[in-house]
């Protein structure tokens, strides 16, 4: 009796914590639809108004450009440099591997505040602030460990043997890796990429300090709109950058599904063939 | 003819590694090892040498010395924001570890499809902007918000509640960042709670309570302790949350780094203030570290 009741009190609290961990991220979406300028919920009036400013405004579309520029291309540097570095974790030797492995981890751990304060300073001297070579350096500072880890993770299981032969038949170590290796990790490779593009599309702390009227992200465009006050455009964004995510990641699930059956097909032709 | 035995016995015996050799066999590093020096390069430029650069800042601007570091302290304004601080992650963490301790405990017991709603749930604040919803938790919570409205309406209240601006805000919207930080350790560790242990504390005659509290708690230590730390060193250094959700009297030194630079231009000064709020976390970091391995909890997160 006693149980049930404290096993009752549990998945209320738990659904009480959920709610508070979903709610928030959920509301944007009908307030943006709202009409009035003061954000009111439930809108009493339904109108893309907001999103009309936001097209009407080039400002936003500039911003979300910038962004976009600088996700891509500190996640395409954060693979290639989080790759390597997966495969001297996992099958390298090399000296200092502990001091080593806390420089490659210590951007999880450092605050974004110390960071984008550090880099700012570096960056003034080499007229690197408000550049697109600025922002990528330092977002790939921030996703690469990301990369890293889910490398890591995916090489842990890899089949050696397959790699062997690979290289038995004649192929060297880098078609072998090419054609061996990363199809196999490819799915890690993907994550890690996901996890890095969506840290620098989303942050704002480094870029609070790196932007300026010659380049500003969208999240620092959005803190601008409402630091003071609240600017509604910012929740008709906040919905957008919501269905940006949300489509990644049933894009990563189609990815996923299609893979699969691609798979069953292959192992179905083998079969047949014997 | 004994020389040439005692160099035969000299041969067959290896010699022991000269202090040379040990030094070489330490540092070497072979083909898989040396992918790791493109990344660790980047770093140390990108992300070291920049943090050097601002230590050097601390005691170089405007003149050499401490006079940065005695100037924190020389102004009461500026203990009162460490205090802060400090006061404001410690409440954070209490709270966070409330939920989160019987958040991960009921994940424990849920089927695994509600494990997965659970899980997806509390990874929910990963995915997504913590501007987005730190802006969202201003819509909800203030005084015209979604919350007081549907309050009033209700009757319930009378006088909107004021939340923003406020200490409980700056929680409010902190504890929801730091959720899954501190979910994810402790239900690393309750999920490999041999449950029977419960049983038999039960069968030798103890309550159900009793044994929870007796042999589950204390088994949990390890997660929760990492839960604690990864919480407490995070929520010193917040900055978004607490500027957008609290009030003057709730600033913090993320906040105050900021300030410094954009509205006085005080280089020097806030790089003496984020060198404290680094040489702390690291030292808390590295105290931990010590006790139980965080680089697993780091590198378990995904």
């Amino acid at each position: 009796m006693n149980r049930i009741l404290a096993r009752t009190a549990l998945i209320l609290l738990a659904a009480i914590i959920g709610l508070y961990l979903l709610l928030p991220v959920l509301v944007v979406v009908p307030m943006s639809l709202s009409s009035s300028s003061f954000l009111t919920f439930p809108p009493k009036e339904l109108s893309l108004r907001w999103y009309q400013q936001l097209l009407d405004d080039p400002s936003w579309g500039r911003s979300a450009f910038a962004s976009l520029k600088v996700a891509l291309l500190s996640a395409t540097v954060s693979v290639i440099l989080g790759t390597l570095a997966a495969l001297a974790l996992v099958r390298g030797r090399f000296p200092f591997r502990n001091a080593v492995t806390a420089v490659l981890l210590a951007p999880l751990i450092v605050p974004y505040v110390i960071v984008g304060l550090a880099v700012y300073i570096a960056f003034l001297n080499l007229g690197l602030t408000e550049t697109t070579l600025g922002f990528v350096l330092v977002h790939t500072c921030l996703g690469v460990p990301y990369v890293m880890i889910n490398v890591s993770t995916g090489l842990v299981s890899v089949d050696r043997r397959l790699e062997m032969a690979s290289m038995n038949l004649g192929a060297g170590p880098v078609s072998t890796f090419f054609r061996i290796t990363l199809p196999l990790i490819l799915p890690s490779v993907l994550a890690g990429a996901l996890f890095a593009f969506i840290t620098s599309w989303d942050e704002v702390v480094t870029a609070i300090f790196l932007s300026g009227p010659d380049m500003t992200t969208m999240p620092v465009k959005m803190w601008s709109g409402i630091r003071v006050q609240v600017d509604p455009a910012v929740a008709a964004v906040s919905s957008l950058s919501l269905l940006v995510i949300i489509s990644t990641f049933l894009l990563m699930g189609a990815v996923k599904m299609i893979r699969k059956m691609i798979d069953r097909r292959a192992s179905l032709t083998m079969n047949e063939g014997i | 003819m004994s020389v040439a035995a005692g160099t035969r016995a000299a041969l067959r015996q290896p010699a022991p590694p000269s202090f040379a050799s040990k030094i070489k066999n330490f540092l070497r590093i072979d083909g898989w090892g040396a992918l790791v020096l493109p990344l660790l390069v980047f770093l140390i430029l990108v992300f070291i040498l920049p943090l050097f650069v601002m230590l050097q800042k601390s005691f170089t601007d405007p003149t050499f010395g401490w006079q940065n570091y005695t100037a924190i302290f020389a102004q009461s304004v500026y203990v009162k924001v460490l205090g802060n601080t400090f006061l404001t992650a410690a409440i954070v963490t209490a709270v966070t570890l409330l939920l989160a301790f019987p958040y991960a405990y009921l994940m424990t017991l849920a089927t695994p499809k509600w494990r997965t709603v659970m899980l997806v749930l509390v990874l929910v604040p990963f995915w997504t902007s913590i501007l987005v919803r730190s802006f969202a938790l201003v819509l909800l919570l203030r005084d015209t918000g979604v919350l007081n409205s549907l309050a009033q309406d209700a009757g319930l209240i009378a006088e909107p509640v004021t939340i923003i601006r406020t200490m409980s805000g700056v929680v409010i919207g902190m504890v929801q960042v730091a959720l899954p930080f501190a979910v994810l350790p402790i239900y690393a560790t309750m999920r490999t709670i041999d449950r029977r242990l419960l049983q038999a504390a039960e069968g030798l005659g103890d309550r159900p309570s009793g044994a929870f509290l007796r042999i589950f708690v204390p088994l949990s230590l390890p997660g929760v302790a990492a839960a604690i730390l990864l919480t407490f060193v995070q929520a010193l250094g917040y900055y978004i949350t607490p500027a957008l959700l609290g009030g003057p009297k709730n600033t913090m030194i993320g906040e105050l780094i900021v300030q410094q630079v954009s509205t006085v231009l005080r280089f020097g000064f806030a790089a003496a203030l984020a060198t404290m709020l680094l040489v702390t976390t690291f030292l808390l970091i590295g105290l931990a570290s010590k006790y139980f391995d965080l680089q697993k909890h780091l590198m378990g997160q995904s």
